[in-house]
């Protein structure tokens, strides 16, 4: 076991188990090691068993949520963008081949005290019940520009130059009112906050964009979730890692790291088997629960699990799972709520149950659960019996471990989707092997397991 | 248009389980493309190997056979390497007594599944050509066998011997029919990320 390593992983979260499988396809020497005796950390998908032991210990649950091992309930929602970065990695990688994906059936904003499908493309904007009559033009025109907007062709540009004008200009320049500009900057570019408006419009553009697209692929909705809950995730990437020679110990706490004189990476010192041993490495990509004292906490966030009848659900066309984003702005607030739905659709509970999942950053002293009354509101939560309540610190790396061979994943945020993590991982990609992350479709014939 | 009876493919998922080098890897070769190697490294690049086996006239049986691409050795593999398993081959080493308790620790893990009634399990003695050093007798693992309900056979996948049986009388207990019957009706809502465009659904030869 004392050997040396290309790179050594510790926690299998998403992001994590992502790079692990990339450098190993790459032949890489990786170790990968998890303190906790199951895969996923914070990206894991609990039993109810699980659920209860992490949120109410000592407490068993009643007999009226079915059987434990039915549910898979995820400590942190995010949904798939059907045509996101994270998706092209799972087709490149090929890890489609171990996890199934079924699309979440709607994307909604909550305005006028209702919940909203919204409109994604210019037809679904004529028919929207979201907005006025007159807007209905305006949003139409807006969206048109956005769907034929090409870079090489200075007609679609309209005259914007999308990296000095602001978002606030281009929304102006169509004449949207503060209610479209809302929905269109939280619920299809997905900012969690307004500070956007004032920035360059060409990010935002490019979301809407993604955003459309990825409606355009499978229809309903921009969403992907796989089935069993998003732990599937990490497990899909580490049998990548695994099937190109990386080693995995999961339950095996790590007894010390070990540095170099001059305070970079050495090693790690681990237990098998009551035997202690070194592994060594010069690099070494962890979560920040593996290096307290490198990281500093940026915000807090609340997150709410709770389990709920079918009945409860918001919804008025029986869809069976969606997202649901009320903006600062109906609520007074700066940061946006997000709710994510899920059910036995994606196997994640047994039928008749679902699951809502409801975050948003903490501000000011209101406690956590009245910051989240809307949300509580429209899923008929009145008693929190099958309500987990969690608050996490969202942490990042205090430096980018160029010098010390350490490189830290930040937390996952409150964003409802997974392009924050992705952009996470391609930065450590880069960070780690000096070189961008260039995505090639894998050929792996089915004979081809003699190296 | 042979659309009366044509050729039937039932496709299932079969996960091979058992402590490092009892030779899994080596079962699974011997039965894909027949050939043995003496010196084979754990598994690398492979997804999963697949083989097809003809059942009667117009039947087969494709098995699509996980190897546990070593993470079984530091007690790592993933709960997503048991799900939807329709079979489970168990190997130990009939050299090796302590192999055939893993065994058993791995029959356990299985039978905690949630799916575990539905999956064929065969418990499998390999290395049969080492005879001489044989620490296992046939008839205490027959009974362990027969005790937890799972098919048994000793094999050798050096010479050969017995491992097509292995995979046959797999193919026997599995629910084909209903395998068959099961892909007119699959769910429409899955997608399919590697292809690009919207519902494409291939529908051949069904």
């Amino acid at each position: 076991m004392d050997e040396e390593y290309d790179v050594i992983v510790l926690g299998t979260g998403l992001t994590e188990c992502v790079l692990s499988g990339l450098l190993s396809v790459e032949g890489k020497k990786v170790l990968h090691i998890d303190r906790q005796e199951y895969y996923g950390g914070e990206s894991a998908s609990l039993n109810l068993q699980q659920l209860y032991e992490k949120f109410k210990p000592g407490r068993t649950p009643d007999e009226s949520l079915g059987r434990s091992r039915d549910w898979c309930v995820d400590l942190i929602p995010k949904f798939l963008m059907a045509n996101g970065e994270l998706t092209n990695i799972l087709t490149h990688t090929n890890v489609t081949r171990y996890v199934e994906f079924k699309q979440i059936e709607g994307s909604f904003v909550y305005r006028w005290d209702k919940i909203n499908k919204i409109p994604a493309n210019e037809s679904e904007a004529i028919y929207s019940s979201l907005i006025g009559l007159f807007e209905k033009r305006r949003l139409r025109n807006f969206l048109q520009f956005v769907a034929n907007y090409r870079e090489d062709e200075v007609s679609t540009h309209k005259g914007f130059n999308l990296d000095v004008d602001t978002v606030d200009d281009v929304f102006n320049k169509y004449g949207l009112e503060e209610g479209s500009k809302n929905f269109i900057g939280h619920a299809m570019a997905l900012y969690d906050n307004d500070d956007y408006l004032t920035q360059p419009a060409r990010e935002t553009i490019e979301r809407v964009m993604l955003y459309a697209q990825s409606v355009a692929r499978f229809g309903k909705s921009p969403y992907l979730y796989p089935l069993y809950g998003l732990g599937e995730l990490p497990q899909g990437f580490s049998r990548l890692s695994a099937i190109y020679g990386g080693t995995f110990m999961l339950g095996t706490p790590i007894k010390e790291v070990l540095y170099e004189e001059d305070g970079s990476f050495k090693g790690v010192k681990i237990e098998i088997d009551g035997e202690e041993h070194i592994a060594k490495s010069k690099q070494v990509i962890a979560d920040p629960t593996y290096f307290p004292d490198l990281v500093k906490g940026t915000s807090k966030l609340i997150r709410t699990i709770s389990l709920i009848n079918n009945d409860q659900l918001p919804f008025r066309h029986n869809e069976n799972s969606g997202q649901i984003i009320i903006t600062g702005k109906e609520t007074k607030r700066t940061n946006d709520i997000y709710m994510a739905l899920i059910g036995a659709e994606h196997k994640a509970c047994p039928p008749g149950k679902s699951i809502a999942i409801c975050s948003t950053i903490i501000e000011g002293d209101k406690p956590p659960h009245i910051q989240l009354e809307t949300a509580f509101g429209l899923i008929k939560v009145k008693s929190f019996d099958h309500t987990f309540m969690g608050l996490s610190d969202l942490f990042e790396p205090l430096d980018d471990g160029s010098k010390n061979g350490i490189f830290i994943s930040k937390s996952y945020d409150a964003t409802s989707h997974f392009e924050s993590v992705t952009e996470d991982i391609k930065d450590i990609y880069f960070r780690v092997t000096g070189k961008p992350l260039k995505l090639t479709k894998l050929e792996e014939g089915e004979f081809n397991a003699t190296a | 248009m042979s659309a009366t009876q044509g050729p039937r493919l039932a496709q299932f998922k079969l996960v091979l389980l058992g402590e490092s080098a009892v030779g899994k890897s080596s079962i699974v070769h011997r039965f894909v493309k027949d050939s043995f190697d003496d010196f084979r490294e754990s598994t690398i690049g492979a997804a999963f190997l697949t083989q097809t086996l003809k059942i009667n006239d117009n039947t087969s049986v494709k098995f699509e056979i996980w190897d546990t691409a070593g993470q079984e050795r530091y007690k790592s593999l993933a709960p997503m390497y048991y799900r939807n398993a329709n079979a489970a081959v168990v190997v130990y080493d009939i050299t090796q007594s302590a192999s055939l308790e893993r065994a058993k620790v791995w029959i356990k893990e299985l039978q905690r599944q949630p799916n575990y009634q539905d999956v064929t399990i065969a418990l499998v003695g390999n290395k049969l050509d080492l005879e001489e050093e044989r620490q296992v007798s046939e008839e205490d693992a027959k009974l362990l066998a027969e005790q937890e309900g799972l098919l048994f056979f000793e094999v050798s996948a050096k010479s050969g011997d017995g491992v097509l049986n292995i995979f046959q009388e797999i193919a026997k207990k599995l629910p084909v029919e209903e395998q068959l019957n099961k892909i007119h009706q699959k769910s429409a809502s899955k997608v399919n990320l590697q292809r690009p465009s919207t519902n494409n659904q291939t529908t051949c030869c069904a």
